[in-house]
């Protein structure tokens, strides 16, 4: 039989960070498996494109991701030690940006939502931006019963941080929370130990 | 004609019950004996006297225990009332709607006078009085949707148009059914139904794009959908799902006529003549099976239909663990008589 959930209809698709030649100005937000694919992309005999980019980026290889396009002579590259850090900064340089620019996002879903979630803050939309997911498949998820966010969800279900509520990550997407959606996963029946299996690795 | 409002409560005690003429013009969505998803969109016309649909907007015997229970949601939880803030002219013409409907079809119970933009309004069973100046904010205690719909019964969406599609860009949402105004605020069409099984396979949601988009001023159009709650809990919001999610549980052969209720929500779509917004009222009418199966033919129907549901569609509507005590149940109340077509009673 077919499946009746052909794909989650409220996800956003991700199809990649194709170079805006038309932009005056080059936003790059970048975490953790995006640094390869952005070296891939910027490469350091890009002379123009780096000179009109900003770079900023979290995770393992950004101290040396910042060290390459420095010399480089980017515009400018931001060593963001987290990634609320990176989106604080982010919101600031969007709320003062110009006509002409491009935000381009690599990085894991949970990255993705979060950076699309300021930016539309800012009165970007999302097919404005131009997005890669790469690397985990870790999602944010946020809790319906007490509205907080979790971060880098990788398995069905997830005990939430604030309220202490076992939580199913379900399929269905708010690109304004830039969150999955987690549901009490036995509020039917709390005997049932429901299997926790890591499956957004 | 004056309505007798009913002092009753949808949580706790659950004192909420159906008049015998609040059963005769419940809207019953089975028109035969079998269910199938389509989109069942008709004009929003004037229906039978006394029937659910005799005015746009119905105001019934449960008003005020209803407008009471929406206030203890707010107070728990206002993330319930939320408008992004593009939509202020859209709450606007809600007020508008809502005020000029209720006035006009029980004028012994609201009025509304306006002077040019200076308007006053009165809503007598709620002991309401207030003047204010129409678009301007600071003039109502509250925000105008939030104003109007602790005033009306039934969940209120507004939802605007753009880029070929409709967004879900502000409401008022005490009474659903299982889904989440805070997480489906700001998305679009094929988003925000994105868990309905089925139907976007058979190419429904897009149809049903299509016609709302074309919806016209002043040619309100309206469906019914359904589902089955237990106790007559208007609030079945996924936020406390972990509270009422139990009750599921709770079904036995010897409670289901009192426990287990239809819930029919008549969902009604309007055009906005100022902003070009849509609104989408969902109005959640319950009946207990004691009370449905009163009447012979509803009685007859429902176990059948209830029998005919394809599986997506019974796990969706949450119906899983108790569908076979209904059916058991309702089983004695089917003669294996013919039913006539349509809702309404023989």
């Amino acid at each position: 039989m077919k499946p009746l959930f052909a794909g989650i209809k409220s996800r956003p698709l991700y199809t990649g960070v194709a170079i805006d030649h038309a932009a005056s100005h080059h936003i790059w937000a970048v975490e953790g498996g995006g640094v390869s694919k952005l070296r891939a992309i910027l490469t350091g005999d890009a002379t123009h494109l780096l000179a009109a980019s900003t770079i900023l980026v979290t995770g393992d290889q950004a101290a040396a991701t910042c060290e390459f396009y420095h010399q480089k002579q980017a515009d400018s590259c931001h060593h963001m030690q987290t990634v609320q850090n990176l989106v604080t900064r982010l919101a600031v340089m969007l709320s003062t940006a110009r006509m002409g620019l491009r935000l381009y996002v690599l990085g894991s879903e949970d990255f993705i939502g979060q950076v699309a979630a300021t930016a539309q803050r800012q009165g970007i939309d999302f097919d404005d931006m131009r997005t890669e997911q790469c690397g985990s498949l870790a999602r944010l998820v946020q809790c319906v019963h007490c509205k907080g966010m979790i971060d880098h969800v990788t398995t069905n279900i997830v005990p939430c941080p604030h309220c202490g509520i076992q939580l199913f990550v379900r399929d269905h997407y708010s690109r304004r929370l830039g969150a999955f959606q987690g549901v009490a996963v036995n509020a039917e029946d709390p005997s049932a130990i429901p299997t926790i299996e890591e499956i957004y690795k | 004609m004056a309505l007798d409002f009913r002092q009753e409560t949808f949580r706790d005690d659950f004192s909420f019950r159906n008049s015998p003429h609040a059963i005769s013009r419940f809207p019953f969505p089975f028109w035969e004996d079998q269910y199938m998803y389509s989109i069942n969109i008709e004009p929003h016309t004037a229906g039978k006297p006394g029937s659910v649909y005799e005015f746009p907007i119905d105001i019934d015997e449960h008003y005020l225990a209803e407008m009471h229970d929406r206030a203890l949601v707010l107070r728990e939880d206002p993330l319930r009332c939320q408008s992004l803030p593009h939509m202020i002219t859209a709450e606007w013409d809600l007020l508008e709607l809502l005020m000029e409907s209720l006035a006009r079809d029980y004028p012994d119970h609201f009025a509304l006078s306006r002077d040019g933009d200076h308007w006053h309004w009165r809503n007598r069973p709620m002991k309401i009085e207030q003047k204010f100046t129409f678009g301007n904010v600071a003039t109502l205690p509250y925000p105008p949707m939030e104003y109007i719909t602790r005033q009306c019964q039934g969940d209120f969406c507004l939802i605007d148009q753009r880029e070929g599609n409709l967004w879900l860009d502000a409401g008022m949402v005490t009474t659903q059914a299982d889904w989440s105004l805070d997480f489906d605020l700001g998305m679009n069409f094929m988003e925000w139904h994105g868990p309905v099984p089925i139907a976007h396979e058979i190419g429904v949601m897009e149809r049903a794009l299509k016609y709302l988009m074309a919806i016209q001023v002043g040619r309100p159009v309206r469906r019914l959908n359904w589902t089955m709650t237990i106790n007559p809990r208007l609030d079945t919001s996924p936020e406390n799902y972990h509270k009422w999610g139990a009750d599921r549980l709770t079904v036995t052969p010897a409670n289901v006529g009192e426990k287990l209720h239809l819930r029919v929500e008549v969902q009604g779509l309007w055009r906005l003549p100022r902003s070009n917004a849509i609104v989408f009222s969902i109005r959640c009418y319950l009946i207990s099976m004691n009370e449905l199966v009163t009447v012979k033919k509803w009685g007859r129907r429902l176990p059948r239909v209830l029998k005919s549901l394809p599986e997506d569609i019974v796990t969706y509507k949450g119906l899983t663990r108790y569908r076979q005590t209904a059916i058991d149940w309702l089983a004695r109340y089917d003669d294996g008589g013919v039913t006539s077509s349509g809702g309404d009673p023989d």
